[in-house]
């Protein structure tokens, strides 16, 4: 098995142009720049020795203190090769990235994910919408700035007869332990300490 | 004509007993017929890889068990293959047993509902009280391993929280010997059964490369007659020491998934048996101090077991960083957790493949040109739990 995709990860080094590749865990990654994804990808999927025929997940990373921004990870299976392929590219805040569902019908689903969990724009998507969140929500909340409480809160009003959204009012601060060095304490009640 | 050009659209759900939980799906009909299937998901949605980021590794195994809440220990098995990947340790071998025990115990959960209920919605009545007391049986399992019928967290990096109480093994086996019978009688009532038939061939069918080009996976993949399944092509656990077979479909409609799903739940049965008949003695999970919790006798005389145990328990075992995909064949399909460590004690990332999400996407697909009535049955064919598609 190791042979395999040792093979495979030579074929692409040869044929495509990728910024790094390697094997881990008996997987295959690459990186790939955003301008090269739809030529490589198809590279992957028609490639005699690649096969990788099957879009099996894409996942947004989100590094808020890095210059570009986001991580989008494709994983890619070969059910003829029995192997995995992560694809990675990186890409700044307000960059768009091209949608690959015209080579990966599954993809379509997956971006819009993406798009509703961190504002990654795909262009030439179908049908870019929102996809788990609630209709008219605001804001990115898988970004690592998005607060875990979110921002608003739904209640039924019984005066107005209807569901209303408020902001969210906590009895109790969001507790955020600093869990590596559990004998100093939390930061928020030192600052609480000195006002 | 234009009253043959109108399309009526119309508002399945969120809350239709036969959408199998809250979903919305907006259907654009020409008379009865569907012409578009627009699902509306998200009504269940909880944050969970939000949550999980705010997590110790710990904290974070009883978040899997409410993502497809029908076989909840499937799930923790990806989470847990994931984090001892990244850990580089090793599983007891009776760790290894258990799990696969319960994971085929979770098939069955899983099979079982999805097959009865799914009969219910065509019309057979019966199917699903046999359905629910085999179930009943199997939860019992459950709750004598972690206390709990749905919620276990039983599945930890590194084997399992506890051994097994003592005479478990011979009510297993007890189970499997009469379960066989069980599937009979339901075989009897539907497998030849010619309104459940009528309902079932031919209905939501999709072709072996439109299945692997939308995602598909498990039984719904192999119904198409594709032979894929991660215990055979990518074991994981001791799947490789076990002798099963993986049944295939060929047309890829819903009666091929239900029998795929029926064909499974007696090869399941014949991998408890071999698991309770191989199954070594010794440790159940791997008894490094730093990803295991102390044993309570060992903490009454030893200091350093105290520490360990509230270190554990409080800061949590860091992991290396890195990242890492790991998938297992869940009864629903792939289910894969892509993880990524920064080596702390919660995980910065951990992004959750859904094999339901993957096959509600081509429903479209799969019902356009099928009647209302066709509705129920496909999304029952295809094993929708929203805990999983929402997450």
């Amino acid at each position: 098995m190791p042979g395999i995709l040792e093979n495979i990860l030579s074929t692409i080094e040869e044929n495509c142009k990728i910024n790094d590749g390697f094997i881990k865990f008996e997987q295959i990654q690459i990186s790939i720049n955003p301008d090269e994804l739809i030529s490589i990808l198809e590279f992957l999927k028609d490639n005699d020795v690649c096969q990788f025929r099957q879009l099996t997940d894409i996942a947004g990373v989100d590094f808020p203190e890095r210059q570009n921004r986001f991580d989008i990870v494709y994983h890619f299976l070969s059910f003829k090769n029995n192997a995995r392929i992560r694809v990675k590219i990186e890409i700044r805040e307000n960059e768009a990235i091209q949608s690959i569902t015209q080579i990966f019908p599954a993809a379509n689903w997956f971006e819009r994910e993406a798009f509703d969990m961190y504002g990654i724009q795909f262009t030439d998507h179908p049908d870019l919408r929102r996809i788990l969140t609630d209709y008219g929500f605001e804001g990115y909340p898988l970004r690592k700035d998005f607060p875990l409480t979110g921002n608003v809160e739904v209640r039924y009003d019984e005066m107005e007869k209807k569901v209303i959204y408020e902001p969210v009012k906590l009895q109790q601060d969001y507790r955020d332990f600093d869990i590596q060095s559990p004998w100093e304490g939390t930061k928020y009640t030192e600052k609480k300490d000195k006002e | 004509m234009s009253s043959s050009n109108r399309t009526i659209t119309v508002n399945f759900g969120p809350v239709h007993p036969a959408a199998h939980g809250v979903l919305r799906l907006i259907l654009d009909l020409d008379g009865e017929v569907v012409e578009r299937a627009d699902p509306h998901i998200g009504l269940l949605h909880r944050g969970t890889e939000k949550l999980i980021e705010q997590k110790t590794y710990l904290q974070a195994i009883p978040y899997f068990d409410r993502l497809d809440y029908v076989s909840p220990m499937n799930q923790e098995h990806a989470f847990a293959l994931a984090i001892e990947k990244l850990l580089e340790v090793d599983v007891p071998e009776r760790g290894q047993y258990i799990r696969v025990l319960f994971a085929e115990i979770g098939r069955l959960l899983s099979h079982l509902l999805n097959v009865t209920t799914t009969a219910m919605d065509v019309g057979a009545m019966t199917p699903i009280t046999w359905g629910f007391d085999e179930r009943e049986k199997l939860l019992d399992f459950y709750e004598e391993v972690s206390g709990s019928r749905f919620h276990a967290a039983y599945f930890r990096a590194g084997g399992v929280h506890q051994d097994l109480p003592d005479g478990l093994l011979d009510k297993i086996y007890n189970f499997c010997q009469t379960f066989p019978k069980v599937m009979d009688d339901i075989e009897n009532m539907l497998t030849e059964n010619r309104i459940f038939k009528q309902r079932n061939v031919d209905i939501g069918k999709i072709s072996k490369e439109d299945a692997a080009d939308y995602g598909f996976s498990g039984f719904v993949l192999r119904a198409c007659g594709l032979p894929w399944d991660l215990r055979k092509s990518q074991p994981y656990d001791i799947y490789d020491k076990l002798d099963f077979k993986i049944p295939i479909g060929v047309n890829g409609d819903c009666y091929d998934r239900y029998l795929c799903q029926m064909n499974e739940m007696r090869e399941s049965n014949k991998i408890m048996l071999q698991c309770i008949e191989k199954m070594p003695k010794g440790e159940v999970i791997n008894r490094d101090s730093k990803i295991a919790a102390p044993k309570r006798a060992e903490m009454k005389t030893s200091m350093e077991a105290i520490i360990h145990h509230f270190k554990f328990f409080s800061e949590g075992f860091q992991v290396p960083s890195g990242e890492i995909y790991t998938a297992v064949e869940a009864p629903k399909g792939e289910f894969g957790v892509y993880l990524i460590s920064d080596g702390s004690s919660r995980p910065y990332r951990c992004k959750i493949r859904a094999p339901g999400f993957a096959h509600l996407q081509a429903f479209d697909l799969l019902s356009k040109g099928h009647l209302l009535a066709d509705v129920p049955a496909i999304l029952g064919s295809i094993a929708i739990v929203f805990g999983e598609v929402d997450r």
